[in-house]
């Protein structure tokens, strides 16, 4: 099953109602996914919206009703969303975004990229809010996430995003699905369904007192605090012994791991250090790492943006090296050895004996 | 003694923090007295907008989500598919549904979306302080058009009324005004026939509202009201322009046009 | 220089092949034969179509990776094996191939022009072999028998099961298919 293909039928599994979207390559095949296997299920909704801004706020329109639900789009969609991502965060609505990037700033190009990492992690839209952010790296793991992220948008009431990109959508890998869609869809306690036998209710943002607003952002906060201690995700690989952890997140990942092995069979200890939640961002574990490992790589298919979160996690304790390619080319597991294998002797780390 | 005057239930009371002859306390009005006699009132779910009117929510006493500017038709939207036993409607100003929320008008209009747009048009983006609107009439003098509006430069007031009766998924859309009480009688009948589109599954239905604005305006309410009348009605006339809904069904395969 | 030569490349067995076409010529199906085999015999398998504006105009391609082990990245900068169904593709592809890898060319409709001399070229007149089958479309199945008899990256008995699966419905076509990959295996 396509990645994004295995997006949908996660998301049609763990109960997702509603589906709103926009074609824009290289996510069309959910879209299309959505319409073919969502539309027809009772009770479920799919609307090709007029255009991203529309879609996302068909969303914002049904997670206010009670049901889950969820957009996808790519990079440039995806920037149109922000002030709905934002309406959403404010108004404490769950919902399910899902960006399979692609090359950027523009239109750029629609190969593989990380370059919305910032706009991923940092809020994206106005205001002062934070959205959870899944990164998978695998097909597998983009029906996983997908399936946490309806789960953790309602825990939570917040939006979540799955951070993906054009080649994780497109490929295609054995996948196996780990829940069965629900006999009955999930509709929240709090949904707006009109005042009948309870009083009026009222969804909103705005106010014009300014301590109001400070109490909705203090809220925010704790349970920001709260996710943080509870959600931080990542995954290591022989980190135990490296003299050298690279950073990478996502399909960086994998082409990482794919060079360490490498590595490895060459006698030099490398190892992995992988987040999966991009916000929270696990700052402790690699805070904990600059105890054991010498030197930090930090790779990413973009110019340098998540290494500034792992310098605030390493806090100058460690060196840390960059190797980045921008959106459109995507780098080699031998070309990445190359680096790594370069850096691990100029930095004169020690070898297997 | 017989009671002829009473506060419909849906409206809280509260008193208006609208300006002295602002039509957004009539047109409030009406709509609680219309979820009284529909007996709608906990049925209908209302999307007010950025504006003067992002208080409605303190008036009226059904459930209510705020919407970012413009945004209303497809929040509407999603709300309604979500959960289609809800009767939804948005109320929006000139601004929001003919300049920022064009598209999402046009495109929910032509889904033929089960929603109803209560649209305030007083010429002016009165909240920001009376700015130029789409419907601002040509040589109307606003803050950005203080030598008058220049349709050489600024183009001509939109009727969107009129665009919106053409796409097919609309059924109902009139023009009225609340200048004046026999006007405020009509406003009401519209109010009600468009809701009554929405809870016959026909489609998309549209009530746009010429509302006085005085402040904006720099005219007392009795000239506003009369200015309504003798010059905003001439760009925007008043009466039925499109009604479908006794030719079409909710399967949508008669059709009116 | 000394920092070069200690690094050794560990082969582990991690194979890439690129199928290219024109549209209509089953290209993507080739793949997602090879994916499908190589996964019922137990390996890791990524798939990856080309997409987008790149498809737009009449071609596709598409990248299978087979390992034994977990597969970092599904691209293939320098595949191991290509299989070119016309013309255009193996322009734009024989000089990625690995020195010694394997180039398939659709000699029916392709002029074998290739420049290199490290790679061996496997020219398999597909198209005739479908046309005197009389089933003109089957020309991707009788290439696949033939890749599958020199690569011997899966077994014949696999395709032809995984054939059985993808035309469930259409039982027609899988003796049709299975004769075309036949014929393409015994070629050699």
């Amino acid at each position: 099953m396509y990645g994004n293909a295995a997006i949908g039928e996660a998301a049609i599994r763990a109960g997702c109602q509603c589906y709103f979207g926009y074609p824009i390559t290289p996510q069309n095949e959910l879209t299309e996914y959505m319409a073919t296997n969502l539309s027809r299920r009772k009770g479920c909704s799919f609307v090709q919206a007029e255009s991203e801004v529309s879609a996302i706020n068909m969303v914002y329109g049904a997670s206010l009703a009670g049901v889950r639900t969820m957009t996808s789009s790519s990079s440039p969609g995806i920037s149109l969303k922000q002030e709905g991502i934002s309406y959403l965060a404010a108004c404490e609505l769950p919902a399910v975004i899902v960006n399979i990037s692609r090359g950027g700033p523009g239109l750029g190009s629609i190969s593989a990229a990380q370059s919305d990492y910032f706009q991923s992690t940092r809020g994206g839209g106005h205001g002062d809010y934070r959205t959870i952010v899944l990164a998978p790296s695998s097909v597998q793991e983009l029906a996983d996430l997908t399936h946490r992220a309806f789960d953790l948008a309602d825990r939570y009431r917040i939006p979540v995003i799955i951070l993906g990109d054009g080649m994780l959508g497109q490929m295609m890998e054995p996948l196996e699905f780990k829940y069965d869609a629900p006999s009955e869809l999930p509709v929240r306690s709090d949904a707006l369904r009109g005042a009948k036998g309870r009083p009026s209710r009222i969804v909103k943002t705005f106010t014009s007192r300014p301590t109001e607003l400070e109490e909705l952002n203090w809220s925010l906060f704790r349970r920001y605090r709260l996710i943080e201690k509870e959600e931080t995700t990542y995954e290591i690989y022989l980190v135990e012994d490296a003299e050298l952890v690279v950073v990478a997140f996502g399909a960086a990942a994998r082409i990482a791991k794919g060079a360490i092995r490498n590595a490895r069979a060459n006698g030099l200890k490398v190892g992995m250090f992988r987040p999966i939640t991009l916000w929270p961002f696990p700052y402790e574990k690699i805070s904990e790492l600059t105890q054991t490992t010498k030197h930090f790589l930090v790779f990413e298919m973009n110019m340098g943006q998540m290494i500034e979160d792992v310098k605030l996690a390493v806090e100058g304790k460690r060196e840390i090296s960059f190797y980045g390619r921008p959106g459109g080319v995507i780098p080699t597991p031998s070309e990445v050895l190359r680096v790594i294998t370069r850096l691990y002797y100029q930095k004169g780390l020690k070898t297997e004996k | 003694m017989k009671k002829v005057y009473r506060r419909p239930k849906s409206l809280k009371r509260a008193a208006f923090h609208y300006c002295p002859g602002c039509g957004h306390s009539i047109v409030h009005r009406l709509l609680t007295e219309v979820f009284d006699e529909m007996n709608i009132q906990d049925k209908v779910i209302g999307i007010p907008p950025p504006g003067c009117s992002v208080f409605a929510y303190h008036y009226l006493d059904i459930d209510m989500a705020e919407s970012a500017h413009g945004r209303g038709a497809a929040v509407a939207t999603g709300l309604k598919r979500a959960y289609p036993d809800a009767l939804v409607f948005t109320y929006q100003g000139d601004g929001d549904l003919a300049a920022i929320g064009t598209a999402e008008t046009i495109h929910a209009a032509n889904r033929g979306e089960r929603i109803t747009s209560i649209f305030i048009n007083n010429a002016v983006y009165g909240m920001t302080g009376g700015q130029m609107a789409p419907t601002t009439l040509s040589n109307m003098k606003t803050t950005t058009t203080p030598y008058g509006r220049d349709t050489r430069l600024e183009g001509y007031p939109v009727r969107m009324s009129e665009m919106v009766a053409l796409v097919k998924g609309a059924v109902y859309i009139e023009r009225t005004a609340v200048n004046s009480p026999a006007n405020i009688k009509k406003t009401k009948k519209a109010i009600r026939k468009a809701f009554q589109a929405q809870i016959d599954d026909l489609g998309y239905s549209l009530v746009e509202i010429l509302s006085p604005c005085p402040t904006n305006w720099k005219m007392n309410p009795l000239e506003s009201w009369q200015w309504v009348e003798n010059e905003m009605t001439k760009e925007f006339p008043l009466g039925l322009i499109k009604d479908a809904t006794r030719t079409k069904d909710s399967t949508g395969k008669r059709d009116a046009d | 220089m000394l920092l070069e030569q200690k690094t050794v490349l560990v082969k582990e067995m991690l194979i890439k092949t690129i199928f290219a076409g024109f549209g209509g010529q089953g290209v993507l199906s080739m793949g997602l034969n090879l994916s499908q085999a190589a996964m019922s015999e137990g390996k890791h398998v990524t798939y990856l179509p080309s997409y987008g504006a790149e498809v737009r105009g009449g071609t596709a391609n598409c990248t299978v990776a087979i390992s034994d082990e977990e597969i970092a990245s599904p691209v293939a900068s320098s595949p191991d094996f290509v299989v070119a169904m016309n013309q255009p593709s193996l322009v734009r592809f024989q000089n990625q191939i690995q020195s010694g890898g394997l180039l398939f060319i659709n000699s029916s409709i392709t002029e074998p022009v290739v420049s290199r001399g490290d790679i061996e070229v496997i020219e398999v007149p597909a198209s005739d072999i479908a046309e005197e089958l009389k089933s003109p479309k089957s020309a991707n199945m009788v290439m696949m028998g033939a890749f599958s008899k020199k690569t011997n990256l899966v077994l014949l008995s696999t395709l032809i099961e995984v054939l059985k699966n993808t035309f469930k419905t259409k039982k027609m076509l899988i003796d049709i298919n299975k004769k075309a990959l036949t014929a393409g295996y015994d070629l050699f």
